[in-house]
């Protein structure tokens, strides 16, 4: 794997991972619990969607073959995302939600700065861009963690419940192989095994204001960085992709 | 259901460095915290601010509509007590 090949993987990683959040969270569009919470959502849905397109505008520099940042986007099938399980989970209640963006967020906020110092400059200023945004989705996700851990007995249990089940996915936040081998040794990606106390660190502090408890479980699951999904994957492109694959180079 | 709504909060947002902070609506929120929150996004999304205030409606005090024959109307003969026979000089600008 040459250095260009296994910086165009992690670029896409990031992106995928981005663009599946950001489109579960634009279903929300329409259907937020309040008013003001319908358009959070979807502002963040919008910011991921955006880190998506920078990062896909420079994945396909870096592959070279003059494919555009939509085809990338929108044309490529299941096994070709990189994106974590995590993401691509359903958004099932807004604790569900709540609870899978708390988790990516805690460690997209690490990742980014992390990132900012990044040899390869490009994707240390997408860095840079991202992390403002990431900053507001972690307060904003924390800040509801806790009113809701916090709030009722419903909302408690309900709460706890959410952050129990994507416990699972966690894991797969700090997966690594060869592509980040090679990137770590250039400097331009980072050790995420370097990031997982302070994520934890940040998950149980939020999670004790919160009076939830932190999982215990060790029930691991992952396979979405190397193409194996989740069966909720296939309908969410399926949704996501119409456009694109029912009127072919559609632009707006 | 009327009880269990969260209260609501007017929203005031100062568009740039000098200028005042403007009513723009309002919004609902369990909290002072989540009212800014709630603010940004409903309210700053298009850039519209640099600065969020928040007030819980009900610590509005208004004044009545009935009174407004004595409030108000005293002022509209006054003319004496508007600026307006001034020459304004060039290169003021914002009178």
């Amino acid at each position: 794997m040459t250095v260009k090949e296994a910086l165009y993987t992690y670029v896409v990683r990031i992106a995928d991972d981005s663009l599946i959040l950001g489109q579960r969270l634009a279903e929300w569009c329409g259907h937020g619990p309040i008013l003001e919470e319908d358009i959070a959502l979807t502002n963040i849905s919008l910011d991921l969607i955006g880190q998506a397109t920078n990062l896909f505008q420079y994945a396909v520099t870096l592959e070279d073959k003059g494919r555009t940042e939509d085809q990338l986007a929108f044309l490529r099938v299941d096994r070709e995302y990189s994106n974590l399980l995590l993401v691509e989970q359903p958004n099932k209640d807004f604790g569900y939600t709540i609870a899978r963006q708390f988790y990516f967020d805690a460690f997209r906020k690490l990742f980014f700065e992390a990132l900012t110092n990044s040899e390869d400059t490009q994707l240390a200023a997408i860095a840079e861009k991202s992390l403002k945004e990431t900053k507001y989705h972690l307060k904003h996700s924390s800040e509801w963690i806790i009113r809701l851990g916090d709030g009722t007995e419903e909302s408690h249990q309900r709460i706890q419940e959410a952050v129990n089940f994507h416990w699972r996915f966690t894991h797969e936040l700090f997966f690594q192989n060869e592509v980040d081998k090679t990137l770590i040794e250039l400097g331009i990606g980072l050790d995420l095994a370097t990031l997982f106390d302070d994520w934890k660190n940040y998950v149980s502090n939020v999670l004790q204001q919160a009076t939830l408890e932190l999982p215990s479980h060790s029930f691991k699951l992952e396979g979405g960085r190397t193409g194996m999904h989740s069966e909720h994957l296939g309908y969410l492109l399926a949704e996501m992709q119409y456009m694109q694959r029912a009127f072919p180079n559609l632009t707006w | 259901m009327s009880s269990k709504e969260w209260p609501l909060w007017e929203v005031f947002i100062r568009s740039k460095q000098g200028l005042s902070h403007k009513h723009v609506g309002s919004l609902r929120a369990a909290d002072a915290t989540m009212a800014i929150d709630n603010a940004r996004d409903v309210y700053t999304r298009r850039s519209e601010g640099i600065s969020i205030w928040v007030v819980e409606s009900k610590m509005v005090s208004a004044s009545d509509p009935k009174d407004s024959d004595a409030f108000f109307e005293p002022s509209e003969d006054k003319i004496y007590r508007h600026p307006t026979f001034y020459d304004v000089p060039d290169g003021i600008s914002h009178m």
